[in-house]
């Protein structure tokens, strides 16, 4: 081993900041806190398009404090599998939250997962409750698994393509690498290529979170669900950990949509107390905006037939490739 | 003892086992052959860690073969896949002690033949010069090829040992072609001769020996087209050794490629990597996409197999392709991707061994519980037989490729080596990589389809025929090879610095792919933080296992929140029909229902023979006294590829036959004609 | 586009809240708890307060119910500004709203409903013949009120019922 290695310990000597820990600290912080709001937001955005009143942002909240409070049930015939899904599921879900730069680009658990990990952590959580859905033995949980399971197949070439467009121009794919590369060179973001890695990520974090028009989160025919689906035997705590994770997914990836593109206010290491306020204001504030215009845009949406999202699958690949290609044949002026 | 000694040692301990299990009373046959095939495999294991460590000095046995004799010698690319094998082979041979007891594959003849087919695996890579080589493959099939017939009274089996049978000698013949070629035109017939004379052969003999190898050691990793036997033997043979061939015997075929193609053969053109690429990328797509769609255990796993060594394959082609773009004049980007595209090859072919090896052994515990090996016939196995359901959830968390698993790691590595190829690699590569990344995340994407249906489906929920309703537990000893396996697959999800100080070895003598004099680049670093030379990624596998512990701790407690004001809990609760009655266990989804959407979406290449017939009652055709379904999928590549060559050939026998009266005046006439013609030629 | 300027012209259609009728301790005949269910509204549940997740059954109901209970959650009536919502799931319910006489065909299905609902529940029977049967009191195919079936916490009368009637029992759980 010659002195590349050295050179690399030693960054990873560095890589440690007491701010990037507190950002870490504060970030999850505010995932696990802000998650129920993301969702009760988009819910009054939504209402008030439909000209509603609303039940109001702080209402997941309300509903989380309810589950919390009610009987468990086990249902005959299910095993560990059925018990443990939850947990499994809010753990990556944290874990990614930890990872992923949303208050600040230099958390210490950077180098424990890059782009490519993530991915499979959020895999692990989605596989963790397909098989809690199979577990039960009924025909809707193996529905929705099955459903489940395609979908987050389907997806994953659009996931790692549009990954490979954002890393290459970093020259790495862990994530705080690429968001302070792209706060370093503000101009890399309006080029072709990360317009449609943008693009093909949209795709992405619907699929993901299950949002129209790949699957209607407020829907409640079985035949139509996908998530839903696989959930419908959970009660109480388990279903409030299995709603709580899926709001902090979808936090996070809007967070890391959000500042992958649009990075400004993001703290690094060297940020104080101020510098990671500023993070938080910011992130909170871009979070904001892309849940509203993400509801906004499912008030026009329809979901689309199952058979239908190969298409856009296929359709957000394409696209994802084409950020590859451009970012390698169109390189950033800079 | 010197490392000379322990080839010795491993040829006395297959003689002693063989001889064992020939002679001891059948109650002990199933012990003494497990024990003995371990030991065997734990002698490769000796024999491999020696290599690694300081190399095996090239031994002589000129009398052991007319004309050519045995040559063996080790280095640590040989050490490599002397320890997989090995280790395959102990944690194989102890689950014998136990299957073989429970009468499953226990006549005796496949008993004795197992160390044999085990030492044979492990004197492959032994082997140093062309005719031990070629003697140690074909004796390796053979032994193979009885063993899958060991059950030979049913048909299936039959059928799939003459599958086998062809494919396998094809795939020699190859192989036998290639070497031949190779060693007539080099001049030389030990390995080192062989790579110090390839550098000056011709172009065009380069390319020969380079097809011909490919095609032959492709084979026997599976590769498609030529997969077509794996799928069929591997499921058919008692499980231990669909285990020893699919973790074990497949891996041959990439050694063949690494050494033949990689290391004596030296550097290529670069459309050998971009031939090696498309082959894989070919074969771990469709391989995946039958395993997806696949509903007997069995066959899952093979299919999962020609899915991994496609991938293996990949990786071995990006590593060959950027190092033919790189040069070795300074150390550039995409050398030092090469080198993590290879280092992912030899990780992927460890983890790929684990979570297999542990695959076929839990499928192969299923089997002796319950006699089925049909998805749609499984379920409810978890409460029945919670060893062999964790032993199966692990190698299946290791198939899907996911973090915490032990395939992650090296498909981790493959991505990595083609994000930072990408900037340094010109045009070609910028085109064929992004591809590439896009046809191992789908490999990696459907790999999970499969494998949560597998698990999911097979295990969990309830049993879907009396043989699972009635299902138990196989016996320590099985519970022992599945652990010893387990154990492995666990290592190596969150460890990979284990194999660190054997890639360090292996990686420099491979330089027509890792570069040499000032081109070349430092095995990555496989620390506790994987960090890649030349670039800055980094993953640690171990630290994102404690950090998902970690999680689930924190889960825990928070579900403890207002805990005390919740009702008791109501265990055992009917199912919700949704106000119907309790759902009966056929009301589940079946393997076959959980793959539907995936097969309609895949409709054009797996082409699945669906037939839907409606009976109508006489009165009015709108009126439906029954309606039959009926979906059958078969191997694509077998229809189109296969039965055209067959027909071919079949034809041609039947010109051939016309030839053959039995008379025996027409029998003399054609040998005079034969005499005629070979004198004609020698003049 | 279309739905932007209906968007735009309607705004909100919600109509105010109306005031709250049950007021304090004393329930209002308008939505009284059955006697055998036990007291006032202070015996409702105190988990559910702020949010109730209803899962709709009906037991056998001309569909008029329904119709109301549709439009509870329409955008004029607009339920889920209360904490209410409804669920696809009894396991993800916290109450029950039951429409109709209970048929022979449905006393199962509704049996089973409650019992898969967690603890704690609300049953509330929505119109007069899930109250006492109706215009259906006799008929071959019933088996009676919803409370001759299960232990009944809320009753909603009318024939149908008004959305506003509804609501109010729905307040009068979530305390909002
Ligand atoms: S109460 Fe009236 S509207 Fe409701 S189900 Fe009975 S008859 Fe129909």
């Amino acid at each position: 081993m010659s002195g590349g290695t050295e050179v690399y310990a030693a960054q990873a000597a560095d890589g440690f900041s007491a701010s990037g820990a507190a950002g870490a600290v504060l970030q999850v912080a505010a995932v696990v806190a802000g998650a129920p709001l993301v969702i009760g937001w988009m819910r009054q955005v939504r209402a008030r398009l439909e000209g509603r009143a609303g039940a109001g942002w702080l209402q997941p909240w309300r509903d989380l404090r309810k589950l919390f409070a009610k009987q468990d049930v086990i249902p005959r015939g299910t095993t560990r599998v059925f018990t443990t899904a939850p947990l499994v599921l809010a753990a990556t879900s944290l874990l990614i939250a930890a990872i992923v730069p949303v208050v600040t680009t230099a958390s210490p658990l950077d180098e424990m997962g890059d782009l490519f990990a993530v991915v499979g952590l959020l895999l692990v959580g989605t596989v963790a409750l397909t098989l809690a859905g199979l577990d039960t033995g009924t025909a809707f949980g193996g529905m929705g698994a099955s459903r489940e399971v395609t979908i987050a197949a389907l997806v994953e070439p659009t996931i790692l393509v549009a990954g490979l467009a954002l890393s290459v121009p970093a020259g790495s794919s862990n994530l705080g690498a690429i968001v302070e590369s792209a706060v370093a060179d503000p101009g890399a973001v309006a080029t072709p290529a990360a317009a449609l890695a943008f693009i093909a990520l949209i795709v992405v974090v619907l699929a993901e979170t299950g949002r129209l028009p790949v699957d209607n989160p407020s829907t409640h025919l079985e035949l139509t669900m996908v998530h839903e689906a696989m959930v419908l035997e959970y009660t109480g705590a388990r279903l409030a950990l299995v709603e709580w994770a899926s709001a902090i997914r979808l936090t996070v990836l809007l967070a890391l949509l959000a500042n992958l593109f649009v990075p400004w206010g993001i703290a690094d290491a060297g940020s104080g107390v101020a510098g990671l306020l500023v993070g938080l204001v910011a992130v909170a504030a871009k979070v904001c905006v892309l849940a509203t215009l993400l509801a906004a845009g499912e008030v026009f949406l329809a979901k689309l037939r199952l058979f239908r999202v190969p298409e856009l699958l296929a359709g957000s690949f394409l696209i994802g490739l084409l950020a590859v290609t451009a970012s390698y044949f169109l390189p950033s002026p800079s | 003892m010197s490392a000379a000694h322990l080839p010795a040692l491993l040829g006395g301990l297959t003689l002693a086992a063989c001889l064992g299990a020939a002679a001891v009373p059948r109650r002990a046959l199933p012990g003494v052959a497990g024990a003995g095939t371990a030991l065997v495999g734990a002698a490769g294991v000796a024999c491999g860690v020696a290599a690694l460590d300081r190399g095996i000095e090239p031994i002589e046995l000129a009398g052991a073969l007319p004309l050519a004799g045995l040559r063996l010698a080790a280095d640590a690319t040989s050490g490599l896949f002397l320890v997989l094998i090995g280790a395959v082979a102990v944690a194989a041979g102890i689950y014998t002690a136990g299957y073989a007891g429970r009468g499953h594959g226990s006549a005796r003849t496949p008993l004795v033949l197992l160390p044999v087919f085990v030492a044979a695996m492990l004197a492959v890579p032994l082997a140093a010069s062309v005719t031990t080589f070629l003697f140690f493959w074909e004796l390796m099939a053979l032994a193979s090829l009885a063993l899958v017939l060991a059950e030979q009274r049913r048909p299936a089996v039959r059928e799939a040992g003459l599958a086998y049978a062809v494919m396998t000698h094809l795939g020699f013949v190859a192989v036998l072609v290639g070497l031949v070629v190779f060693a007539a035109a080099a001049g030389a017939e030990e390995f080192g001769g062989l790579g110090e004379a390839a550098a000056g052969l011709s172009p065009a003999t380069r390319t020969a020996v380079f097809l011909c190898t490919v095609i032959g050691f492709g084979s026997k990793a599976g590769l498609v087209p030529l997969h077509a036997w794996l799928p069929r033997a591997h499921p058919e043979a008692p499980s231990q050794v669909s285990a020893l061939m699919s973790a074990g015997m497949v891996n041959l075929g990439i050694y063949g490629v690494v050494r033949v193609d990689l290391d004596l053969l030296g550097p290529g053109p670069r459309w050998w990597g971009l031939a090696l690429l498309a082959a894989g990328a070919a074969t771990a797509v469709y391989g995946v996409l039958q395993a997806a769609v696949a509903t007997d255990l069995k066959r899952l796993l093979a299919y999962s197999t020609s899915e991994n060594m496609g991938l293996v394959c990949v990786a071995l082609g990006v590593a060959a392709l950027l190092r033919a773009t790189a040069g070795n004049d300074e150390p550039t980007a995409a050398g030092a991707a090469a080198v993590v595209a290879l280092t992912a090859a030899f990780v992927h072919l460890f983890g790929h061994a684990a979570f297999k090896c542990l695959g076929f052994l839990a499928a192969g515990s299923v089997l002796a519980a319950t006699g089925r090996r049909d998805l749609d016939a499984l379920g409810g196995l978890a409460r029945r037989m919670p060893t062999t359901t964790t032993a199966f959830g692990i190698a299946a968390l290791g198939a899907c490729g996911l973090p915490l698993g032990c395939g992650f790691i090296g498909e981790w590595l493959l991505v990595q080596s083609l994000v930072h190829a990408l900037p340094a690699g010109g045009t070609l590569v910028a085109l064929v990589l992004p591809l590439t990344v896009g046809v191992v995340a789908l490999t990696a994407g459907l790999g999970v389809a499969a494998m949560v249906k597998a698990f999911g489906v097979g295990f969990l929920a309830r049993p879907r025929s009396e043989e699972a309703e009635r299902a138990v537990e196989g016996g320590p000893a099985m519970a022992a090879g599945m652990g010893l396996a387990a154990l492995a697959c666990g290592v190596l999800a969150v460890a990979p610095a284990v194999l660190s100080p054997a890639l360090g070895r292996v990686l420099p003598e491979l330089p027509a792919v890792t570069g040499q004099g000032a081109g070349a680049v430092p095995a990555p670093d496989l620390d506790t933080v994987l960090r890649l030379p030349g670039t800055s990624g980094a993953m640690s596998p171990g630290l994102l296992a404690v950090g998902v512990a970690v999680g689930i701790v924190v889960a825990l407690a928070a579900t403890h929140w207002r805990a005390r004001r919740r009702p008791a809990p109501l265990r055992d609760a009917p199912l919700w029909a949704c106000g119907g009655a309790a759902p009966t266990a056929r009301m589940q989804y079946t393997a076959t229902s959980f793959a539907e959407p995936l097969q309609r979406v895949f409709d054009g290449i797996l082409r699945p023979e669906v037939e839907f017939a409606v009976t109508p009652y006489p009165q009015s055709s709108y009126l439906v006294e029954r309606a039959s379904y009926r979906s059958r999928l078969r191997d694509v590549v077998e229809s189109v590829f296969y039965r055209p060559v067959l027909r071919a050939i079949s034809a041609a026998a039947a010109v051939v036959r016309r030839a053959h009266q039995g008379s025996i005046h027409a029998y003399l006439a054609y040998g005079a004609l034969g005499l005629v013609v070979a004198l004609l030629v020698a003049m | 586009m279309g739905l932007v300027a209906s968007i735009r012209r309607l705004g909100r259609i919600a109509e105010p809240a109306p005031p709250t009728t049950w007021a304090g301790a004393a329930p209002p005949d308008q939505a009284s708890k059955h006697p055998e269910a036990g007291g006032g509204a202070e015996a409702l549940p105190a988990a559910l307060r702020g949010s109730l997740q209803l899962r709709h059954v009906d037991a056998g109901s001309c569909n008029g119910c329904e119709i109301e209970i549709g439009a509870c959650f329409s955008p004029v009536y607009d339920a889920e500004r209360y904490g209410a919502r409804l669920v696809a799931s009894p396991r993800h319910a916290d109450g029950l709203l039951v429409t109709g006489v209970v048929t022979r065909n449905m006393t199962d299905a509704l049996r089973d409903t409650v019992a898969a609902t967690p603890e704690p529940r609300v049953v509330i029977a929505v119109g007069d013949c899930a109250r006492d049967c109706g215009e259906f009191a006799g008929a071959y195919g019933v088996v009676g009120a919803v409370r001759d079936v299960v232990p009944v916490d809320a009753e909603v009368p009318g024939c149908p019922p008004p959305p506003d009637a509804i609501i109010q029992v729905l307040r009068q759980v979530t305390g909002r």
